[in-house]
């Protein structure tokens, strides 16, 4: 049952064959046992599960059920969650219980969906490998050495692991896709804008946007669709139609353009991953795909643009933690301004305190056109490399990170090194694109490698479509490593 | 660029971020890696771009003036470390 997709769950649901209960605890007992070994979850809600299945079976039993009604899934401890804590991986966030539940939160509640608990995270979304978390790193299931990528590593440990039979997660720079690649997992990064960002609590909001993991694409459509849509709580979210991104999962991939940046194949990416992302690009042209070289020649500035723009912003909204409202407050003080340092210092990682005091000193007197104004720019120039490379073809491919999974420890004393791992993904949310990454093969030590989709806006659809053709010919994504 | 260890304990004193006597240095160092990747930033000539802030470039939305939100003070206040009759309290700012 740990294998079953989630249209076969909702199957065996509707047909009575299966209760959500069983399938919830059968999920529950799971997580208790493999937990311990790989710290995916922060917060297990067994009592809050239960209940939640209990009414979902209620409702199946009165035929108003769901596609995912019923279903278990695991939350990124990024979203808040009324009445159960909201960390945020950090000391600050500890004991922080939300008031209220976060858009994403309460649309898969709406949809019947079982919350079984919060997942693992870099602090404040912080981070590449899930090493920046108070609550201890996450690790990765095909080797428990080894980091699970970040920051949404808690989310696709779950999922790999099959602890969850879904989750949600945030990408920011990455943080979806990296660690669905490191993990073997699927995970879909979608236009910004169109996931709300209503109780997810901010890091760079420009860029912030609300994702999914599944085992497959087909699972990703699913609950990406009961995910996003119009929030006007979010002054960023997009006022579309709500989409069904299931619709154009069986259209074949003849003719289907993809494009290669060259930029991307050029040089940094390890061997092991590049022979992998060939044999992907193979099969695709045996399922009928052209692949075309395309330049984004700009690309090589994203990283630079984005380590600019995202710590300003982060500086910005981080402000709000100053141990008045919410959150950790320093036990011995001398008057405010100290007592808010204090906070601060104590309740943030060595992590987060980097980005927040790079982005004060770019936002800084004399500094801002300089630093800020000049990354902005960049960013006009990277979108713009993407726009011109969409018209040549329909999707881009490429590798999701330039290396499998690391080390843990191996690149956590050096920030430089632990921002390049993201050099393929950044530049897809500075523009605001669409992005999925897809397992796709193996690279040294039998690890998994992921390959890149990255469409036009809104094209969700479509990345989904050659997602799922790739997997329905393939079973990459089917692999599970050998845990508990 | 290279930060100096001063303007390391002054962007900490803006960001309200204490910063230890032990963590100075190797903070700087860290920054000062970090700068050396952001400076490349420096080497293109965007003289004739225009910035983009925004990946969307759509105007805010507005809304009719009136109360959409119902009061939830004891909700909100129960998260906080410290209060007293709806007022949240911090150490004395003014003698």
């Amino acid at each position: 049952m740990i294998e079953a997709s989630l249209k076969d769950l909702a199957a065996a649901l509707r047909a009575g064959t299966l209760s959500s209960v069983e399938l919830t605890t059968l999920f529950l007992d799971r997580i208790d046992a493999l937990n311990p070994s790989l710290n995916a979850f922060i917060t297990v809600d067994r009592d809050g599960a239960l209940t939640a299945a209990r009414a979902a079976d209620a409702r199946i039993a009165a035929g108003t059920a769901g596609p995912l009604t019923g279903i278990p899934l695991a939350h990124k401890d990024v979203f808040c969650t009324e009445g159960v804590r909201t960390t945020c991986a950090s000391k600050m966030l500890a004991e922080f219980i939300s008031p209220y539940d976060a858009h994403v939160v309460s649309q898969l509640k709406a949809a019947g969906a079982v919350m079984l608990g919060k997942t693992n995270m870099d602090e404040f979304a912080m981070g590449s490998s899930n090493e920046n978390t108070h609550f201890g790193p996450a690790k990765n299931p095909w080797d428990t050495g080894r980091v699970p990528g970040g920051s949404s590593g808690g989310s696709a440990v779950a999922v790999a692991a099959r602890m969850a039979p879904m989750a949600t997660g945030t990408d920011t720079g990455g943080s979806v896709r990296q660690p669905a690649a490191l993990t073997g997992v699927t995970g879909i990064k979608p236009t910004y804008g169109v996931v709300s960002r209503y109780g997810m609590i901010a890091y760079a909001s420009s860029l912030d946007q609300g994702g999914a993991f599944g085992r497959s694409a087909e699972d990703c459509a699913l609950l990406l669709s009961a995910m996003a849509g119009f929030d006007a709580r979010d002054s960023t979210s997009v006022e579309r139609e709500t989409e069904d991104y299931t619709r154009d999962l069986g259209k074949p991939l003849a003719g289907l353009r993809i494009g290669l940046p060259k930029e991307f194949f050029a040089e940094g990416m390890d061997d092991d991953v590049r022979t992998a992302i060939d044999a992907a690009l193979d099969q695709y042209r045996q399922l009928g795909a052209t692949t075309v070289e395309v330049s984004l020649p700009n690309a090589k500035l994203a990283i630079p643009a984005y380590y600019v723009i995202a710590p300003a912003e982060a500086s910005s909204n981080l402000s709000r933690f100053d141990g008045v409202r919410y959150g950790h407050r320093a036990p011995e003080y001398t008057d405010l301004a100290d007592m808010y340092s204090k906070s601060r210092a104590q309740g943030f990682g060595a992590e987060v305190k980097r980005r927040i005091l790079v982005g004060t000193y770019v936002l800084s007197h004399g500094y801002y056109d300089a630093y800020y104004l000049q990354a902005q720019k960049l960013r006009r120039l990277i979108a713009e490399d993407f726009i011109a490379a969409f018209t040549q073809c329909d999707v881009i491919a490429g590798p999701t990170s330039p290396t499998v999974a690391w080390p843990i420890g191996e690149k956590s004393d050096d920030p430089v090194q632990m921002y390049l791992q993201d050099i393929y993904t950044i530049a897809v949310n500075l523009a605001g694109l669409p992005g999925l990454s897809l397992p796709c093969g193996t690279g040294a030590n039998d690890l998994p490698v992921g390959l890149q989709l990255i469409g036009n806006y809104f094209d969700e659809a479509r990345l989904l479509n050659v997602a799922h053709g790739f997997q329905q010919a393939t079973d990459w994504h089917q692999r599970m490593p050998a845990v508990g | 660029m290279s930060l100096s260890i001063d303007e390391v304990r002054h962007i900490a004193r803006l960001a309200r971020i204490e910063l230890g006597e032990g963590e100075a240095q190797d903070t700087l160092d860290k920054l000062n890696n970090i700068f050396g990747l952001i400076e490349q930033m420096q080497a293109v000539d965007t003289s004739q771009v225009e910035p983009m802030s925004h990946p969307q470039d759509v105007a805010q939305r507005l809304r009719d003036d009136i109360v959409t939100e119902s009061d939830r003070r004891d909700a909100y206040q129960r998260v906080a470390p410290q209060v007293e009759a709806g007022l949240y309290l911090v150490p004395k700012v003014i003698e």
